[in-house]
């Protein structure tokens, strides 16, 4: 699967990353290598067999639905780059 | 004084009670060690005074008679567990002054058995490599070097830091995480042990996360017993982990009676790959002939789906990743880059902080899961990787446990395979099957191939570690590794 400059312009911006134009074409060869590799997968006969969800086999614990956690908003801002007032600072998003 | 890092944790837990050392000492020995080997880059962050003040807590215990089981240890935390005001960079540049407000249940199942904490060891960026050469801080160095060649050799990954603080004698133990091998494989090019649980054995809680269904948190020591002593303290259902398995802990240390009469050892046929090096089967058979010596039968058993292992999970582990790593933003933690909207400011920051294999796979879990391709690469890696859990329940009506190599190397020299992903990627051959399909396995040193260490792999049941520890402990004592690296603190 030999990925093109585009495709992986596409993929950088879904995937929230700004690639340089000069680092596209290098960068499409190395992921079409990574999934030229991958490709050996398709020789794999997986008719009805289902894709795993869990390695573990369990189900997932219920717990009552209450708030057991909280009142730690100093903590959960104590890190961001940028806050005011308790909340989390970002550029204007609305005009 | 030196002396004291040369002990074995279980020594120096018996050292502690029977007031032969106190935890102080051993915890100023090891501070100097940590210092000491400074040149190999093994830590991120020291925290040499932290360590002092909970050896004098343990030393209060211990005068009381009230030890804990890991009361006064030093050991060394793999920076990817979040430790409560003590900085956790996952070794990237985007998480720059993350200080967590909460510690990890791992971590704080150590404290609360009484560990005393030397720092955080470096690692692969987000655990995403096997030779500790993709962290932003630089690669650590292997304590053992060829004969005649002074080359520095990579640790192995991601858990390279700890490895090398262990394996150099600058902790007594230490924590990793194994997603693909990043516990066996730096445990085996160090040569000391390596455990890697059941899934779900301990909690991820707090565990900066890569790829969420294959992360094993795990401990890292120079024997098997330690092992077994640090997997007590590390292991437990943690209601937090919607993954931690509620099922009951036994007693591991008990569990190393010596005695494997009649148990089947697997021998799969697979494990035998084009281009392994001839000391690798060399060893491999002696393996399977000090384990048949010791009462066990080899049985050969067959693993098919083997050679799909790699490539499933280079689909499964980068779509995992990139959901996980889209937290990094710039708004709650870490690294910033200002832009002129908020979109802007999310590609600038994620641009300059993520390093180049993170940004690989990111970009590559993002092609998977994307529209038109979900079906044919993420859809078809998990339906083999349900197959190759399949493999091993089969082979397990054959056997107990299953005996492999290790990694198909022994540590290669830093910036080697750095310009070919896929090369880099085979490291984990041996190691990764364990992980798709969540079982216990541990890496043991065995043997040396040009002067460095080698280590078997003992594959078990899934919640039997016990079986794991058990064998794993007859081949260390049948191998009586008892070489040391070119570089030992002390």
């Amino acid at each position: 699967m030999a990925l093109d400059k585009a495709t992986v312009a596409r993929i950088a911006t879904l995937a929230r990353i700004r690639v340089g134009d000069d680092e596209l074409e290098p960068l499409a060869a190395e992921l079409s290598g990574i999934l030229d590799w991958v490709e050996q997968l398709m020789a794999v006969d997986t008719e009805n067999v289902p894709p795993m969800t869990s390695v573990a086999e369990m189900t997932l614990p219920m717990r009552d639905d209450v708030v057991t956690d909280g009142n730690d908003r100093d903590a959960v801002v104590g890190n961001a780059p940028r806050s005011t007032r308790g909340f989390f600072a970002v550029p204007k998003v609305v005009e | 004084m030196s002396e004291l890092t040369d002990l074995t944790l279980a020594e120096a837990r018996d050292g502690l009670r029977a007031k032969k050392v106190s935890a102080r000492e051993l915890a100023v020995a090891y501070n100097d060690a940590v210092e000491a080997i400074k040149p190999l880059n093994a830590f991120i962050t020291t925290t040499p005074e932290r360590a002092l003040e909970m050896a004098d807590v343990s030393d209060a215990r211990l005068a009381k008679g009230e030890a804990r089981s890991l009361e006064g240890i030093p050991v060394a935390i793999k920076d990817l567990f979040c430790t409560k005001g003590v900085l956790t960079t996952a070794a990237s540049h985007i998480l720059d002054g993350f200080t967590p407000p909460y510690e990890s249940t791992v971590t704080e199942k150590l404290w609360a058995a009484g560990a005393v904490m030397l720092g955080k060891t470096n690692m692969d960026e987000f655990a995403m490599g096997s030779s500790t050469t993709t962290s932003y801080y630089g690669p650590s160095e292997n304590p053992w070097r060829r004969p005649g060649d002074n080359r520095p050799l990579v640790a192995g990954g991601s858990s390279g830091g700890s490895a090398v603080a262990v394996a150099a004698h600058a902790a007594l133990a230490g924590t990793g995480t194994d997603t693909g091998g990043s516990i066996r494989q730096p445990a085996s090019f160090c040569g000391i042990v390596g455990l890697k649980p059941t899934y779900g054995r301990c909690s991820r809680w707090g565990v900066v996360a890569f790829a969420s269904s294959l992360d094993h948190p795990g401990p890292m020591t120079r024997t098997v017993r330690d092992a077994a002593i640090m997997l007590g303290a590390m292991a437990g259902h943690d209601p937090r982990d919607s993954t931690s398995a509620p099922v009951p802990m036994p007693d591991y240390e008990a569990a190393l009676t010596g005695d494997i009469r009649g148990l089947r050892i697997g021998i799969p046929k697979e494990y035998r790959v084009d281009g392994m090096a001839g000391e690798i089967e060399s060893l491999w058979q002696s393996g399977i002939a000090w384990l048949r010596d010791a009462g066990a039968e080899p049985v050969e058993i067959s693993l098919p789906m083997t050679k799909y292992a790699l490539p499933a999970y280079y689909v499964i582990a980068p779509a995992e990743a990139s959901s996980n790593l889209a937290r990094y933003d710039g708004v709650k933690f870490g690294l910033r880059v200002e832009g002129d909207s908020l979109g802007d400011m999310y590609e600038k920051t994620r641009a300059a902080g993520f390093g180049a294999e993170v940004r690989r796979r990111v970009l590559i879990g993002t092609y998977v899961l994307s529209a038109g391709y979900y079906d044919a690469y993420y859809l078809k890696a998990q339906r083999v990787r349900t197959l190759i859990a399949r493999d091993f329940a089969e082979a397990f009506e054959r056997c107990d446990c299953i005996l492999t190599p290790t990694a198909p190397s022994a540590a290669f020299a830093i910036g080697e395979k750095a310009d070919d992903p896929v090369a880099m990627y085979l490291n984990d051959v041996f190691t990764v099957p364990a992980d798709l399909a969540g079982l216990p396995a541990v890496s043991v040193p065995a043997g040396l191939s040009d002067g460095l260490p080698l280590g078997l792999q003992i594959i078990g049941r899934a919640f039997d570690e016990e079986m794991v520890l058990r064998v794993g402990q007859v081949l260390e004592s049948a191998a009586q590794f008892t070489h040391l690296p070119s570089f030992v603190a002390g």
